[in-house]
């Protein structure tokens, strides 16, 4: 199967693609596959995301805790008519695995993904496995890009492999995936993470989503940064938010989550609110609202983990409807 | 050097089993330096295999020795005589000695007492830690000395990854994160330019996911040199 061209000024044509092109402020949102084999269990979701969110990324095996395949979970949703972005860790694959795992993602309709390293395995429930860590998420990134622009593989083989004869057509198929990478303006050292983010971007991303953001004074200094660079300019950024419903959930991300700065007053906020899951809604909204406001911003990831009921409120409250839709857009 | 820890004791009884005459062999190269498996901890391991045999009521019999090296099959012909003696030998060695005593006596029964674990240097008494990975392609002179292989959790060459905080590693609170150290080295050094580059895809074919590695060199091997393929 040939992938159709994408449109004009597109590079794979994607909703989350024309949605960010289009100069729209994009809205993602998180899902979760189930620890299970559970089809259902992700079909129970779907209406939670439809017309909120342009995109859905779902998770490698998150917190290294053996879960449905992304790619799977990411052919149920699509088949639902939502628009999946697959999340692609390092951390199980080499990089055979990868590069044919992100084939059969593109065969099956898939047009979006998001590079990581992933959480080391010590924080699931496999400790005792064997870290694979062949490529990084840097030159995941890079591999993706190439099999888009170049239809090369790591080796160098074409995909199609080119016919041995010299002057024989190559009938090259590019896979066509917007690529994706993180960018945690949390972690340190905070230069190094905008050098990171434009090796990132030279290495061939796409767009960006972040670490959750709470810290907000410190994600508009590395802000700053990318723009000083201009590195707002050649990557769509998406600012990360995490909506929680109980100070428990803040005070377990600043002490046991690497790479996470979360100021004392909102966890104060949080304790002192009576309904904490209207307080962990409106927490989120100010948060979506002030990260908006600052310029080379273009999008939002809403990550609400094990509570992605929430996420219908929070783009309504937001005044992020409605979701922007195309003509001819595949349903 | 080689560094390595003592097995427990529960695991090296139960291997020596109801063997009688157990030699306990030290090694006195790397395991004697991060105080493993040199003649003074094998002389304490002979004692607890003694003290274990005669609360159980056994008579066993267990003699020790320690080698200059167990790397160097020159040096093994000492245990030629105390290996027909003995049932089982228990090799405080590292897994390099244990392999190379077994192919040199392939009819003895030789048994682990360590648990080989990293390449390393003694950073503090009584502390050692990891430095190289063996990994058959070095990358030192590109990232201020510090192995990205072996001392980021991830092995990552385009790091740091978003886990590091505080200069520590996210996957255990006491170990620093490599690649904050290798920012600090290369900033030092006036060189933190060189980070902006992609580090692209590493060959691992010269890792150990290709078998057994050997190392030829040439005009000494063609001259005196057999061993095997």
């Amino acid at each position: 199967m040939t992938a159709q061209a994408p449109a004009e000024g597109m590079v794979v044509g994607s909703n989350l693609e024309r949605v960010l092109r289009a100069g729209h402020f994009a809205v993602c949102g998180e899902m979760g596959p189930p620890q299970s084999c559970s089809a259902q269990a992700v079909l129970n979701k779907v209406s939670l995301f439809k017309g909120n969110v342009d995109a859905v990324n779902l998770t490698d095996n998150q917190t290294a805790i053996v879960r449905m395949s992304s790619i799977a979970a990411a052919k149920l949703i699509l088949d639902e008519g939502l628009e999946p972005i697959i999340q692609m860790t390092v951390r199980d694959r080499n990089r055979i695995g990868l590069q044919s795992d992100l084939l059969g993602a593109a065969a099956l309709g898939i047009r979006n993904v998001l590079c990581l390293s992933g959480d080391h395995m010590r924080f699931g429930n496999h400790g005792s496995a064997k870290a694979v860590y062949d490529i990084d998420s840097v030159q995941l990134v890079n591999t993706v890009h190439r099999m888009r622009e170049e239809s090369l593989l790591i080796c160098g083989d074409g995909t199609p492999p080119k016919p041995r004869k010299p002057d024989a057509p190559w009938n090259n198929v590019p896979t066509p995936l917007f690529v994706g990478a993180a960018s945690n303006p949390f972690g340190d050292p905070l230069e190094f993470r905008v050098v990171r983010l434009a090796k990132k971007i030279a290495a061939g991303a796409d767009f960006i989503q972040t670490q959750a953001i709470y810290d907000l004074p410190r994600f508009e200094r590395f802000m700053a940064m990318v723009r000083d660079r201009g590195l707002h300019e050649k990557v769509f950024i998406m600012a990360g938010v995490l909506p929680v419903k109980s100070p428990r959930a803040l005070t377990y991300m600043r002490d046991d989550v690497p790479g996470m700065s979360i100021p004392e007053e909102l966890v104060k906020r949080m304790e002192g609110a009576e309904d904490k899951e209207e307080e962990g809604i409106a927490m989120c909204v100010e948060i979506i609202e002030r990260v908006r406001a600052i310029e080379g911003v273009r999008g939002v990831h809403i990550m609400p983990p094990m509570w992605e009921k929430v996420i219908p409120a929070i783009v309504s409250r937001a005044g992020l409807l409605p979701r922007p839709t195309f003509e001819g857009e595949p349903a | 050097m080689i560094v390595a820890d003592r097995k427990p004791l529960d695991e090296i009884l139960e291997m020596v089993g109801d063997a009688n005459r157990i030699l306990v062999s030290a090694c006195n190269t790397c395991v004697t330096v991060c105080l493993a498996g040199g003649r003074r901890e094998a002389a304490v391991l002979a004692s607890q295999i003694r003290i274990h045999a005669q609360e159980a009521g056994r008579t066993v019999e267990v003699r020790e020795n320690c080698l200059e090296r167990h790397c160097d099959a020159e040096f093994l012909a000492e245990l030629a005589g105390e290996l027909e003696w003995a049932d089982v030998m228990v090799s405080t060695a590292c897994g390099v000695g244990v392999n190379l005593a077994s192919e040199v006596y392939p009819s003895a029964r030789i048994i682990p007492g360590l648990n080989t674990s990293f390449f390393g240097a003694t950073d503090a008494p009584g502390r050692w830690l990891e430095m190289c990975g063996g990994c058959g392609d070095c990358v030192l002179h590109r990232t201020g000395g510090i192995c990205p292989i072996v001392r980021c959790a991830k092995s990552i060459l385009n790091g740091p990854c978003g886990g590091s905080q505080d200069g520590k590693c996210e996957v255990d609170p006491d170990t620093t994160c490599a690649w904050q150290e290798i920012i600090d080295r290369l900033a030092l050094q006036g060189r933190s330019a060189e980070l902006e580059a992609v580090e692209p895809v590493k060959d691992w074919g010269t890792s150990h996911s290709g078998g057994r590695r050997r190392r030829i060199v040439d005009e000494v091997f063609q001259a005196e040199g057999e061993g095997e393929a």
